[in-house]
């Protein structure tokens, strides 16, 4: 079950992904229209993390491309924001909330630049709309798990882009910061930016995303929510493994085999 | 004395020399060491100062001279080779990182004392004091040496502060800044670069041996003074500069001994007092938050004694016997009278004729902490169904941390109540 999309946001087209040449991914293909707030939902270790990852060049993909704003990632790179799961970082760093939340400016910068008052009240703004204000100058590892998340959000909202990818927001979170996150993420789509979130709690799909992507090693299923978040589907993405799918996979690692001839 | 005061004075250019080059070196790479410790890479750096030995001897080998620039591109080539093997067996074997890192550091270094053990047996002249790379000698930090060590770490001063940001950024999150598009594989060789160029610099004064100490101590040290990377750095740096004089002056007042280890040694036991000196992180601030939070308590408990007292009287007001109030409370009578006097210098009780009693702010403060004891059992009753006769140990704690906007809302959620699951009074202020 698969919706295509004219002049979509992002398409991916017959993407693989491999650890050691064993593929993770296998042949995802879809699209995303432009202002949606979408999930991608699947099992542990569906693949999720490493789709978005991925998208962002953070790891290499062994066939297949990926389409952001009809561009390659390079080309449009300064337009797409990444948030990485929180726990993927040491928050023992020797920085501030306003330190990390200024690396969100990096990539306008780029190389030798340093950030100026104009990113820094870009910055403050941002801890403002992610309701920190008064942290600012807070080192990073005294925050609650809710506070470093939101702090990645303010770092992302820090890049001023179209697209976001975010890995789990809503992960370690209290029922208040969640609220908070998912109505700021609203606003930027109202404001017709396009939010991918990876997400493992069903209960709240039906209430957070617009757009759903299933996956379990394949695509089950990318569409509207109403259309595609059904029990049959949700059944395939969580029930269905398919064991073939990843003795071949072990087999391709063992033998250490590309997944393409050539 | 005549010693400190020679040396110190800086008259003898010698003297100058060595001081400037231990400075230099030990500051930058503290500077760079503050990176590769925040990079969780301490262990890489050891490995690369073992495997600069087999280079420094390799070098002399092929050229029969010990100019130093020879010696250096040795080492440099060496050491680098070390941290591309460990790369290499962790990329394509079994063997996990820190084994690599063992293997690689013992095998490079195994190599350069057999190669150096035969070059001291070959009967050429010109070898004397190679064997000093391996503790060191600050006295060998003259003339032309100096400058080109000088210089690398010039070199290495300004690469750290020109990439400064993005060396940070990596740092924190490696991820993200690939996400960003920043060439995080450039930005790792250089920082391993650096790393190997920092341990060159040290091989004459500290030696191979002891080199990775001094990248990784002063930043270890001073990651307990500081949450800014930007003071971290600086601080190292003093700490580095500082363990280098000290390092140097020692190895001058008694030439026979080894800089190196002395640098390692005065470090180290600047780390050793951050450890324990150093505000809000170190031992001794962490001694006396302990100390100050046992005091809280055992004057708040006595307190509650007084209260607890004057509810059976039905007067807050009435004076106490030291006995009576003993009778109250677990703790001795010694501790109680240190109590006692604590809160009569707070104004909080006062003494008449042998006996205690409550001051008007007495009787309020005693009130809140027996109010935020009944509110919380209320609370671990109401919303987390626990018995009433589990609740009390878990309010004698948290009636001392409650603060006054939990206090609020506490009382908000609980709807201002009147008794506590024990039907007993909850004060009102």
């Amino acid at each position: 079950m698969k919706e295509d999309i004219v002049d979509p946001v992002l398409e991916i087209h017959d993407l693989t992904v491999s650890y050691s040449r064993k593929p993770v991914l296998w042949d995802i293909d879809f699209s995303l229209p432009k202002g949606c707030i979408a999930g991608i939902i699947g099992p542990n270790g569906a693949g999720k993390s490493t789709l978005i990852k991925t998208i962002m060049g953070v790891i290499p993909s062994s066939s297949g491309y990926i389409k952001i704003f009809d561009q390659t990632l390079n080309a449009v790179r300064s337009r797409v924001s990444y948030v990485p799961q929180r726990e993927s970082v040491d928050w023992d760093f020797p920085a501030s909330v306003l330190d990390v939340v200024l690396m969100g400016r990096y990539g306008k910068l780029g190389l030798f630049k340093n950030t100026n008052k104009q990113d820094k009240r870009i910055a403050l703004e941002c801890l403002e709309k992610v309701g920190l204000q008064d942290y600012t100058k807070r080192q990073i590892s005294q925050l609650s798990g809710g506070q470093q998340q939101r702090v990645f959000l303010a770092r992302a909202l820090a890049q001023e882009a179209d697209l976001y990818l975010m890995d789990e927001p809503f992960a370690g979170v209290d029922a208040a910061t969640e609220k908070a996150i998912i109505e700021i993420l609203r606003e930027m789509a109202n404001k017709n930016k396009t939010i991918i979130v990876v997400h493992h709690d069903l209960q709240s799909v039906v209430n957070y995303f617009d757009w759903v992507i299933l996956i379990n090693m394949r695509l089950v299923a990318s569409g509207p929510t109403q259309k595609v978040f059904n029990n049959k589907l949700i059944q395939e993405a969580y029930g269905g493994k398919l064991t073939l799918l990843t003795e071949i996979g072990n087999i391709l690692e063992e033998r250490q085999i590309p997944p393409r001839e050539k | 004395m005549d010693d400190l005061v020679t040396f110190f004075s800086f008259s003898d250019p010698n003297i100058r020399y060595v001081v400037f080059g231990s400075i230099l070196l030990a500051a930058s790479s503290a500077i760079v060491g503050c990176f590769t410790l925040l990079k969780k890479k301490a262990l890489v750096g050891d490995a690369v100062a073992h495997s600069v030995l087999p280079g420094v001897c390799a070098a002399f080998l092929f050229t029969g001279t010990k100019n130093i620039s020879f010696l250096i591109c040795g080492a440099f080539f060496t050491g680098w080779m070390s941290l591309l093997l460990i790369d290499y067996i962790v990329a394509h074997s079994k063997i996990k990182k820190d084994t690599a890192i063992g293997l690689v550091l013992s095998v490079f270094f195994g190599a350069g004392i057999v190669l150096l053990t035969f070059i001291q047996q070959s009967g050429n002249s010109s070898q004397s004091g190679l064997d000093s790379f391996i503790f060191g000698k600050a006295a060998a930090l003259v003339g032309t040496d100096l400058v080109t060590f000088g210089v690398i770490a010039i070199i290495l001063l300004v690469i750290v502060s020109v990439f400064f940001k993005e060396l940070t950024l990596v740092a924190f999150d490696e991820n993200f800044a690939k996400s960003l598009g920043f060439p995080v594989k450039s930005l790792d060789m250089l920082l391993t670069t650096l790393t190997v160029l920092a341990v060159v610099t040290g091989i004459t004064a500290v030696g191979v041996v002891l080199m990775a100490a001094m990248l990784i101590t002063p930043g270890a040290a001073a990651r307990y003074w500081t949450d800014n990377i930007r003071k971290m750095v600086i601080i190292a740096a003093i700490f580095g500069a500082l363990s280098g004089i000290l390092g140097a002056y020692i190895s001058y007042v008694a030439p026979s001994m080894p800089t190196g280890p002395w640098m390692v040694v005065t470090s180290s036991f600047i780390a050793v007092i951050s450890f324990f000196c150093a505000p809000k992180k170190g031992i001794f601030a962490k001694w006396v938050r302990n100390n100050v939070n046992k005091t809280t308590m055992r004057d708040e408990n006595t307190l509650k004694a007084f209260y607890h007292l004057g509810e059976r009287d039905e007067d807050f007001e009435l004076p106490r016997s030291m006995a009576t109030l003993a009778d109250k409370q677990r703790i001795g009578e010694k501790q109680l009278k240190k109590s006692l006097i604590s809160l009569c210098s707070k104004g909080l009780i006062k003494e008449t004729e042998e006996k205690w009693i409550l001051t008007k702010t007495g009787v309020q403060d005693a009130a809140r902490i027996i109010k935020l004891h009944r509110l919380w059992e209320l609370y671990l009753t109401n919303y987390m169904h626990i018995a009433p006769d589990h609740v009390h140990d878990d309010a004698e704690t948290i009636e001392h941390i409650i603060t006054p906007e939990i206090e609020n809302e506490l009382e908000h959620l609980l709807g201002y109540p009147s008794d506590d699951p024990h039907k007993q009074k909850i004060p009102r202020l």
